[in-house]
């Protein structure tokens, strides 16, 4: 994948983003991230039925990385089993913080490989992946 | 003839080639903290390695040389404000000033239904306290509102103070905006309606001539680090006989004369009475210097400094339409600004990436964007050793940036056919 393609899809998540908006209909597991350092101020949604994350979305005040990164979280999760989807946040994590990931899993959330170049900004590329794993913390 | 290429050999951190992002760092987040010059590192470093005493504790050579030195710098202190060395109370910044005034005197004197008037500018250090002293105490914290280009006037304090007002807490110069509050005639608006007037002048202090006695405000709360000295010290500024009345909310070592097992203590006489504890020495003594390399430039001379930057700054912009200034009118070496279309985050992050530090967000005044119809703001502030090459980076970076992702990307080809992971580790 080129940089420009890179740069593409996050600008593209962060002005389009499919999930950002409330749940459609009750059942969904929520939790609000606030981030000290960015403005950051979300809500994740997650519908988690028979082991099965069903859905996932999004609603808040985010920067570019925060909201792009959200979004394709969403979008890479949704119709995950919990195991798959705690190994892709956890490769997510990986990467962001420079060790050792399995890229296969993480489709276009590779995009964000460079975040460890603005270290005040990995908290944002993470706030809504740490949503996530509250979220499935303990299923 | 104001020197600034003279006055920045002083500060290491400008004289040791400091990078950030791989580029030379332009510092223009004064507001938030300042460099030191190599006389206040010195004089702390003399602390540690030469004169390392407590004081008020012995009756040797070295204690009692300790002494007179705090007392050296609280007659510093004193001078620099214009007020008595007795109204000078060392604390660890503006933040433990304002607490030990609404702790101290709110607690002790406020009753229910009392009001305590704050502006939705004031950073969270001058609300916070009252929001708790009034839990306590059944006072209610009333804000005072703006004029239409978010000043704070004496006519919208007049609105609203009332007999029932015991405390009126404003900013001399506010954290976000940078205006300049004319706290004099607030003070005296305050002292008509039988309440007091606390200043914080985190702001105004290290840019403004600011004399306490003129102002004739009740209590003055400031940072060291803020005017080129070290952290965690700082000064509260009250009038003697409101210091005596107050309770000390710090309690222990150094503040008191006697005590006995019948719970009776007599506690010192102030300042002494606030200064519970072994205090920061090293650091007062730091806060001196930083006092007197100040008074050496001239504190008119700074802040003429400051307003010249700020002018240069907004000349070389005023055609860059992107740019929305929130603060037109404000000279005192604060530029508040969103770029239209732009995160204020992503701005800093661009910023950054171009070795240029300004603060985005909410400064600690998250009421004030409400007003400003923003949910945050990016702030560049500058300060004495600020030149006008810090602000032609910062202008160019501003109108040249590029995108914002370029942060993330500092490969500038649009072309990279590479695989994305040898790629973007290979530009570390």
């Amino acid at each position: 994948m080129t940089s420009q393609m890179m740069r593409q899809i996050i600008m593209d998540h962060y002005s389009d983003p499919i999930n950002k908006h409330q749940p459609p209909k009750e059942g969904y597991e929520k939790v609000h991230m606030h981030s000290d350092n960015c403005i950051d101020d979300l809500d994740i949604f997650m519908l988690v039925e028979n082991g099965k994350i069903v859905d996932a979305c999004f609603d808040g005040v985010a920067c570019t990385i925060s909201t792009s990164s959200t979004d394709i979280m969403c979008e890479l999760l949704k119709d995950k089993d919990i195991k798959d989807s705690k190994y892709i946040i956890e490769q997510f994590q990986h990467m962001i913080h420079e060790e050792p990931f399995d890229e296969d899993v993480l489709d276009e959330a590779i995009v964000f490989i460079n975040t460890s170049k603005q270290a005040a900004r990995i908290r944002c590329a993470t706030i809504g992946w740490n949503a996530a794993n509250e979220v499935l913390k303990g299923k | 003839m104001y020197d600034v290429y003279e006055i920045r050999k002083q500060f290491p951190m400008l004289t040791n080639d400091i990078k950030m992002q791989n580029k030379p760092l332009v510092f223009l987040d004064n507001c938030s903290t300042t460099f030191k010059p190599q006389c206040v590192i010195d004089a702390e470093m003399e602390y540690y390695t030469k004169t390392t005493s407590n004081s008020h504790r012995g009756d040797y050579d070295l204690s009692v040389k300790m002494d007179e030195k705090i007392d050296e710098a609280r007659n510093v202190v004193a001078h620099f404000v214009n007020c008595e060395p007795n109204e000078v109370v060392f604390t660890s910044g503006t933040t433990a000033g304002l607490n030990l005034v609404a702790f101290g005197y709110g607690l002790r004197f406020l009753k229910a239904g009392d009001e305590i008037i704050i502006s939705e500018a004031e950073h969270a250090s001058n609300v916070l306290p009252w929001f708790e002293v009034a839990k306590l105490t059944g006072a209610i914290v009333k804000f005072m509102p703006f004029d239409e280009c978010g000043r704070l006037t004496t006519d919208n304090l007049k609105k609203v103070i009332s007999k029932k007002t015991k405390i009126v807490s404003i900013a001399n110069v506010g954290n976000v905006l940078g205006y300049i509050t004319d706290v004099k005639s607030m003070g005296k608006v305050a002292h008509e309606n039988g309440a007091i007037m606390v200043v914080d002048g985190a702001q105004s202090v290290p840019h403004l001539k600011t004399d306490f006695k003129d102002l004739d405000c009740d209590f003055l709360a400031f940072s060291a680090h803020k005017m080129c000295g070290p952290t965690g010290i700082g000064a509260l500024i009250g009038k003697y006989g409101l210091l005596d009345k107050m309770s000390p909310y710090l309690v222990g070592g150094g503040n008191n004369s006697t005590f006995d097992n019948t719970g009776a203590v007599n506690y010192r006489l102030p300042p002494a009475k606030f200064e519970a504890g072994t205090q920061n020495i090293a650091s007062i003594i730091g806060f001196m210097e930083a006092i007197k390399f100040i008074e050496k430039i001239g504190i008119e001379a700074i802040h003429a400094h400051d307003i010249e930057l700020i002018r240069y700054a907004k000349e070389k912009l005023k055609d860059f339409d992107k740019l929305e200034v929130l603060n037109p009118l404000g000279e005192n070496g604060i530029l508040t600004f969103n770029i239209k279309g732009v995160f204020p985050q992503d701005e800093a992050t661009l910023l950054n990436y171009k070795g240029i530090a300004i603060r985005s967000g909410e400064h600690c005044a998250k009421l004030l964007h409400a007003f400003l119809k923003t949910k945050a703001t990016c702030r560049m502030s500058t300060y004495l050793y600020t030149t006008k090459e810090d602000i032609d980076v910062f202008v160019d970076a501003l109108i040249n940036g590029g995108d914002i992702l370029d942060a993330y990307f500092n490969d500038q080809s649009n072309d990279e056919t590479n695989h994305h992971g040898s790629l973007f580790r290979s530009n570390q």
